[in-house]
């Protein structure tokens, strides 16, 4: 076991990165020119980051496996993106966003970097609007801001259900200009099969040409990756049916960490799960949670009886249902962090209160909103003594301005209408916090190998907070690694471009070849698709949102076996030298077998409860009870070696502005 | 729950130079499905005969991305409005329906294998001027410009083009004129990007006839199709604001 470094700069937090800025090394504009970067990613950290480097004078390649960059998975983010610009002078400060992400993140965040991370927030939102993002505004043309869960200050700035979309359009443009000016190369529908390094530096990449199965030798000086997190593990989440592991997985068997792979944020309102056919679910935003109350009935007898269509939501009344959030936590009542509320519902479903056919899901009922904002309209309109129709109708167009898409989708999805019955709601994989392991320059252990966005662990501990997401994917990408890859590249100003016909690239592209050909030559009876679904069947079973000792170990048990079982029965159709979406899944299935193994000895080395990682050995008073004593640190974990068991690094975390409590929201 | 048994007639091409045909499958679905999971089960059926499944693209699932693209029972995204394929649900197939998928057709959009076409043309479009030219940092505050609500409403509307190309797979000509529209309309609008509205409006429509993409002749199927329900009147302001730029004049 090594202990890491952060290499958190000195000083006092407030002026820590300032100060490390003035002191990074500079690369000057001719010699930039010699450099060559790869970007792996398009989302909101890859695509700024791309769009920034090349404006910096770099010479860029990208990378992504859509057909556009414009479809990456950032792009259906829908409720907001987090800044402390105050502008509600509600007390809001960046001290104070950081010390929410800290404390939301349950204490497994490093300081440094969030403190960052908050100072950045608020040059995110000048950049975006200056790109042309049509951010909510006010009747006085100024910017809207809501509240999201965990906090208790209105500075989520947002457009429609739409944010991320606008977000990553406004990033998207910009690289598109880049494109245009010729300093940035892009390379879509190309997926990047592993990464290449030279004397223990990340000098390039292979690239998997997906229009017709070409592997591709790609070098640079530097690779920075942001390909998103691995939420795809459990098959059914809230990600892109494209979103996986690969990339950063190919990373770690390459030499890198992967950190903290047991912290997943399982998110509290999504489209309950109706049928095994089932591809993806869907989620409903957490701004929802702003004027949504979650219920369930108060005697499991009235739950029956709407499981089995005897009753309706609203034949029940006020004092038959349980506010169970509102209850447990009156303080933060239905805006509590996802992973309180995700857990607060799987209690209710496990103890037989859920309300759908499978019990598992609860209702998030707008009904007193819409009364509210009825009868507060009709005020506005001078109708001080208004009738029960006009208030319904006044409520429901505000709901609707609020709302509207969302309530269009779930209409949509599930053939109910939002407006008249209450939504049902359970809560599934959204994101992962773990990633590969970086320093506060966003660099891996691999020299030259940067991570940013979700496929780094660095700004949201063990959890996320709502809006928090986009923040980060743009702090990494316009504002952080700008600088900070100056640390790497400032000393290869004298290095020559790398030829790919080095012993290096050759033997890594057969490396790659030969993983992709075992697949192809398996030739079983079982599809890619079976084996996913199995595996993402373990995973949320064991290794989802209640974890304990026994079924983890069963579960890591039954991944080999399905590992095992998934090289010798899978089967991939086609060819591999062709266009090939079959394949694609397969290796890339492969992977999250790999990964889903390390995530379960994650949370079974993690004896505590903190964040999104709950063991159900360790709890206090029914809530999450963490171990700061044994477990106030990172685990970096290196596993190159299949055959071998991995090894845990670990890097101290160190609280000297943010004080350890216990996390609570009574 | 109801269970359905359906014929699907549906689109198989090898690549850009093959003629392409239409192949018979019968599939069963229930009515809580997506259409593209009802695709999955199909594709499952053939994966487990060792056959190639059928092609398409999707990634979200939920509406956004702008991946999903086919033309189902000659409508893309299908029959109805104001949705994408992948949000559009089996409850409104009935049982013995017979669905005839196709891809997105059009002279610019080369097909790459069965429902998969290739829609880089749209980035080139972008590329060619739909962006605002600030570099990162040194902006000023969020709040510095005032923006009327209304304004901002009306650039958020054109803004939420998912890039999908139904517009263009609608159009009897083949234009990208809503797509780009969309764009210089989100863009040109807000004071950030009016500065350079001229310049843009002018490249981002010489780039749309350079791709081989249509006139555009108001016929309006493309706003009748559009999962985003993106205006017609977008095109009429660029009409506006490409003529105004022809002229050569500011004054």
């Amino acid at each position: 076991m090594k202990i890491l470094d952060g290499k958190v700069p000195p000083g006092p937090i407030a002026t820590k990165w300032e100060q490390y800025k003035s002191t990074i090394p500079l690369v000057s504009p001719n010699n930039k020119l010699r450099l060559d970067v790869i970007v792996v990613g398009t989302g909101l950290a890859g695509a700024a980051a791309a769009a920034s480097l090349g404006e910096l004078g770099y010479n860029v390649k990208c990378f992504t496996f859509h057909d556009s960059p414009r479809r990456a998975h950032s792009i259906a983010a829908q409720g907001g993106i987090n800044a402390a610009k105050n502008y509600q002078n509600d007390g809001d400060s960046i001290h104070r966003l950081f010390y929410d992400t800290v404390k939301g993140g349950d204490y497994r965040a490093r300081e440094g970097n969030v403190h960052r991370l908050a100072e950045c927030s608020t040059s995110i939102i000048d950049q975006c609007v200056a790109q042309g993002v049509p951010f909510a505004r006010e009747y006085g043309g100024l910017l809207e801001n809501r509240s999201f869960g965990g906090v208790q200050v209105s500075r989520t700035f947002y457009a429609r259900g739409q944010t991320g979309q606008q977000l990553l359009l406004g990033a998207y443009q910009a690289l598109s200009r880049q494109i245009a000016l010729g300093t940035v190369t892009m390379y879509n529908r190309h997926e990047m099969m592993d990464v290449v390094l030279i004397d223990g530096k990340a000098r390039g990449i292979i690239a998997r040409n997906l229009l017709n199965g070409e592997l591709e030798r790609h070098s640079a000086h530097c690779v920075i990756m942001a390909t998103g997190g691995y939420g795809n593990v459990f098959y059914l989440s809230t990600n892109a049916m494209g979103c996986n592991v690969s990339a950063a997985w190919r990373a770690v068997r390459q030499g890198a960490y992967m950190a903290n792979p047991c912290f997943t944020q399982i998110h509290p309102t999504c489209i309950p799960v109706s049928g095994d056919y089932q591809s993806k679910l869907t989620l409903m935003s957490e701004s929802l949670r702003n004027d949504g109350r979650i219920w369930v009935p108060k005697s499991k007898e009235d739950a029956e009886a709407i499981r089995t269509g005897k009753k309706k939501a609203i034949d029940l009344t006020e004092d038959q249902r349980d506010y169970f959030l509102e209850r447990r936590y009156p303080a933060f009542g239905n805006l509590v962090p996802r992973d309180v509320a995700s857990r607060a519902a799987k209690v209710a479903c496990d103890e037989g209160h859920g309300v759908n056919a499978t019990g598992l899901a609860v209702y998030l009922d707008f009904e007193a909103a819409i009364q509210r904002y009825g009868k507060s309209e009709a005020g506005n309109q001078g109708n001080h003594n208004p009738d029960a129709a006009t208030i319904r109708k006044l409520g429901e167009a505000k709901v609707e301005e609020l709302y509207g898409n969302l309530f269009e989708m779930y209409e949509k999805i599930t053939g109910d209408d939002p407006y008249k019955t209450p939504m049902m709601i359970y809560p599934a994989i959204h994101y992962t916090m773990g990633g590969l392991w970086v320093d506060y320059n966003l660099e891996t252990n691999i020299p030259g190998l940067f991570a940013l966005g979700e496929c780094n662990f660095s700004d949201h501990g063990a959890n996320r907070l709502g809006a928090s997401a986009l923040m980060q994917g743009l702090a990494d990408g316009y504002f952080v690694i700008p600088y900070t890859v100056g640390t790497f590249l400032a000393n290869e100003i004298r290095t020559p471009r790398f030829s790919t016909d080095s012993p290096e690239f050759v033997a890594t592209e057969k490396a790659v070849d030969d993983r992709i050909k075992a697949l192809m030559n398996v030739q079983g009876n079982e599809s890619v698709e079976n084996f996913h679904r199995r595996l993402g069947h373990i995973m949320w079973d064991y290794c989802g949102m209640a974890r304990n000792e026994e079924g983890l170990k069963k579960a890591l048990v039954m991944i080999r076996e399905l590992r095992a079982e998934f090289h010798k029965n899978v089967f991939v159709p086609g060819s591999d030298r062709d266009f090939n979406p079959e394949l694609e899944k397969a290796y890339r299935v492969a992977d999250f077998m790999e990964m889903g193994e390390l995530m379960v000895m994650d949370a079974l080395t993690r004896n505590e409860s903190c964040g999104g990682h709950f063991r159900e050995e360790y709890t206090a008073d029914n809530e999450a009870k963490r171990n700061d004593e044994e477990y106030a640190y990172v685990s970096a974990w290196e596993w190159t070696d299949l055959n071998a068991a991995p090894t845990l690094h670990k890097e101290p975390l160190k609280f000297e502005y943010v004080e350890l409590k216990t996390r609570s929201y009574k | 729950m109801s269970n359905m048994k359906l014929t699907l007639h549906i689109w198989r091409q090898r690549n850009a130079n093959d003629t392409g045909t239409f192949e018979t499958h019968t599939v069963e679905a229930n009515e809580h499905m997506s259409f593209l999971e009802m695709l999955d089960v199909l594709n499952q059926g053939l994966i487990e005969q060792k056959k190639i499944p059928v092609a398409f693209e999707h990634d979200c699932r939920e509406g956004i991305c702008g991946a999903c693209s086919m033309v189902i029972n000659g409508r893309p995204h299908g029959l109805l409005g104001g949705t994408t394929v992948c949000q559009l649900h089996m409850r409104f197939f009935k049982d013995g329906d017979h669905i005839w998928v196709e891809p997105f057709r059009a002279k610019a959009f080369k097909v790459i294998r069965d429902l998969v076409v290739d829609r880089s043309s749209f980035d080139r479009i972008i590329q060619a001027g739909g962006y605002v030219s600030v570099n990162t940092g040194g902006t000023p505050d969020g709040n510095a410009i005032p923006i009327e609500k209304d304004i901002a409403s009306q650039s958020m509307d054109a803004a939420a083009c998912i890039g999908c190309g139904a517009c263009v797979a609608a159009c009897p000509n083949g234009s990208a004129m809503l797509f780009t529209a969309a764009k210089a309309s989100h863009l040109g609008l807000l004071p950030q990007g009016e500065v350079e509205n001229s310049r843009r409006v002018q490249a981002m429509v010489h780039q749309h006839d350079k791709e081989g993409f249509g006139r555009c002749s108001n016929t309006y199927a493309c706003e009748a199709e559009c999962p985003k329900e993106i205006s017609v009147t977008n095109i009429a302001r660029l009409n506006r604001w490409y003529l105004k730029s022809s002229l050569g004049s500011n004054v």
